[in-house]
């Protein structure tokens, strides 16, 4: 089940070499920005650039480091993941993202709350969306009313409270 | 005025009604949150951060450190009937206490988990009280260079020391003290590593790195695991009073338990689960029963259940005293410490006394309110355990960007496209916090390096300041040299061990999430 070498073959582990391939792109990122950085003389010997420097050789010397510990196999053994749950749940958190402004919190929250559970194998879309918009329709309440903590409004929102308003008003003025 | 006069201050804070308000949620969220698997008091206090901003910063610390103890006590629920530890500091209690729940002693364990927790709570309090005014006598005369190497010692301990794998636990840490550059430069105003857009000027929100790292990464790992675990919740048959007996085998293990949990969590030595991990130890050798370990022994709960809750009493002693972390729980802590302009460390004692007592003070109070909640009511928590999947980890990403939205709901925009920068890197940290799991890498070191990282460069650049860039400065004092040996033998000794093949037993040790 393991697709990364294990102790017994040996075998250089692939995804291991990415990691230090990314580390010292990360490494290399940091040098670079930070040579960029124009320094007054007063800052030259210890400055802001003083602990970037540190951090991008921390980061190079783990780059190596990784590289040997990818050659010798001693990256624990792995299992091999579905990846299909990822894709919904990565799918709804993009969702959420893109619908926030145009839609509210309530709708892009509850399509992030139905596609998450579409992950975890509840496919019945036509009761989870309205489950989980009526949910964080709750959360927004509580929060964004409640709390005043700053969650975007859209049209659901907007409709909603002005007719709790107008059923407030109507029984106030009964 | 003597400690005592100052906790007697701070009881009387803690008992005004709207303290006692902020601690009952705390425990009660806490609770629920140790209780559910895959969330932690980390990822809670993280997410209430942007909620709290508003609030009152006495009652929203309280709140947090209510968290921070109740997450202690849920977990060992979550261990005892469902074999999964609810949070990391719990797995060890699952050994014993999930056999004994088998053979129908599930109350007895509950009971003994929860009293145990309330009295090491209670001794590791009153420690916490009487320890605290010393090491902040003794901290007053640090130097930036003291903080410094007190810093590089925390670093290697929370990333180095445990754990299987000394390199895994260090890349960790420099991933997190390179997200900690981000931002503008505190001291000269220069802006680095933000690329141009303006959200990250401010640095890397806390709140988001930690929600993404916990929530979306724990459930992306859970949702992509090839097996799903049959798991099943074990009824609590019987009674849940301890029988003469149960208490005779439980209360000195309580009280081991408590003595090791205390300064482990106390001295920069690791998390709760290296705690309660030494504590079961203990117990296995010092049980006059230890035939019955592996198949339900009451002293295996009772000791790591007290030594866990008293090592979550002993991080607030470097946490409050020094503005040292040392778990991530805590580093998150210190953060919203920092939310409020306060600073912990020696000078917290002396600017804002007050506060830290009514602190101090109001985990005695939560503590009694833990074993209300967690003795009679352990019904309510075990319902929480048969919430179906797909519903609570929807219900658990909903809250966890509920949070980041909270913290920065700036619009970004790209062409004709509206959309919010902080949710796409909670995205991205989520991705990462998957690939660290995936990969044997842990999560705390990662928080702890954002957080601490710029404090431990502000500490060097002022002692380099003083010395006139001369690096001597760093090893010129005896605390500091002190501090470096212990960093150096805590780097090493790991290593030695591993290489004579005693590495499983530093991995079990893993600190990892709280």
């Amino acid at each position: 089940m393991t697709d990364g070498g294990t102790n017994a073959t040996r075998r250089p582990d692939g995804a291991a070499l990415v990691i230090a391939v990314v580390l010292a792109i990360l490494a290399a990122v940091i040098f670079w920005q930070t040579s960029q950085m124009r320094v007054v003389a007063v800052y030259a010997r210890v400055g802001p650039t003083t602990f970037p420097y540190i951090v991008a050789t921390g980061l190079a010397v783990l780059a190596v480091a990784t590289v040997v510990s990818a050659l010798r196999g001693s990256f624990p053994a792995r299992d091999k993941d579905n990846y299909g749950p990822m894709f919904w749940i990565l799918g709804g958190l993009l969702a959420q993202m893109l619908l926030l402004f145009p839609a509210g919190f309530s709708i892009a929250t509850g399509v992030l709350f139905a596609l998450t559970a579409a992950g975890f194998g509840r496919r019945r879309f036509w009761m989870t969306l309205p489950a989980g918009i009526a949910f964080a329709f709750v959360i927004w309440l509580i929060f964004a009313r409640g709390l005043q903590l700053s969650l975007p409004t859209g049209p659901l929102e907007s409709a909603l409270v002005s007719a709790f308003g107008a059923l407030a008003a109507s029984v106030g003025a009964a | 005025m003597g400690t005592f006069d100052l906790l007697l201050q701070g009881l009387l804070a803690a008992m005004e009604p709207m303290n006692l308000v902020y601690a009952l949620i705390g425990v009660t969220l806490g609770t629920a949150v140790g209780v559910l698997p895959g969330i932690g008091p980390a990822l809670t206090v993280a997410l209430l951060l942007p909620v709290t901003y508003r609030l009152d910063p006495a009652g929203s610390l309280i709140m947090f450190a209510g968290i921070y103890y109740g997450g202690m006590y849920g977990g060992s629920t979550t261990s005892i009937l469902l074999n999964t530890p609810g949070e990391s500091a719990s797995i060890v209690t699952a050994l014993e206490g999930n056999r004994m729940a088998r053979a129908g002693r599930g109350g007895p364990a509950l009971a003994t988990a929860a009293i145990g927790s309330f009295v090491a709570g209670l001794i590791a309090t009153l420690l916490l009280a009487f320890i605290a005014p010393w090491v902040v006598r003794f901290a007053l005369s640090f130097g930036p260079a003291d903080y410094f190497a007190l810093m590089v010692l925390a670093f290697i301990t929370v990333s180095a020391a445990f754990g299987d794998s000394a390199l895994r636990g260090l890349t960790a840490l420099f991933i997190g003290l390179a997200l900690g550059l981000i931002g503008i430069d505190l001291q000269t105003g220069q802006t680095r590593l933000a690329f141009g857009i303006p959200d990250l000027f401010d640095g890397i929100e806390v709140t988001t790195l930690a929600v993404a790292l916990f929530a979306i990464g724990e459930t992306l790992k859970i949702a992509c695991a090839p097996t799903h675990l049959q798991e099943q919740v074990e009824a609590v048959k019987g009674s849940v009073w301890m029988t003469i007996e149960d208490w005779k085998r439980s209360w000195a293990s309580w009280l081991r338990g408590t003595f090791i949990g205390f300064p482990i969590g106390a001295m920069p030595a690791g998390g709760a689960d290296v705690a309660s991990f030494l504590s079961y130890s203990a117990e296995k050798s010092f049980s006059k029963h230890p035939e019955e370990f592996g198949t339900g022994a009451i002293e295996g709960v009772a000791g790591p259940e007290a030594a866990n809750n008293a090592s979550a009493a002993g991080t607030l002693v470097p946490l409050l005293t020094l503005g040292l972390p040392t778990t991530a729980t805590a580093a998150i802590m210190l953060a919203g410490f920092q939310q409020f302009g306060l600073q912990p460390g020696p000078l917290l004692f002396v600017n804002n006394a007050s506060l830290v007592w009514a602190l101090i003070a109001s985990l005695l109070v939560a503590n009694l309110m833990l074993l209300v909640l967690n003795l009679p009511l352990i019904g309510v928590w075990v319902r929480l355990l048969t919430i179906p999947k797909p519903w609570l980890y929807a219900g658990i990403l909903s809250f966890a960007t509920l949070g980041t939205i909270g913290a920065n709901a700036a619009v970004m925009r790209i062409g004709g496209l509206a959309f919010s920068f902080e949710l796409l890197l909670l995205l991205a940290f989520g991705v990462l916090g998957y690939l660290l799991r995936r990969f044997g890498y842990p999560i705390a070191p990662v928080v702890v390096g954002l957080i601490l990282g710029p404090m431990a460069e502000q500490q060097l650049r002022r002692a380099l300041a003083i010395s006139q860039g001369d690096p001597a400065i760093l090893f010129a004092s005896p605390v500091a040299m002190v501090l470096y040996t212990v960093a150096a033998i805590a780097l090493l000794l790991p290593l030695f061990l591993r290489l004579r093949g005693r590495g499983q037993l530093l991995g079990q040790l893993a600190t990892d999430e709280d």
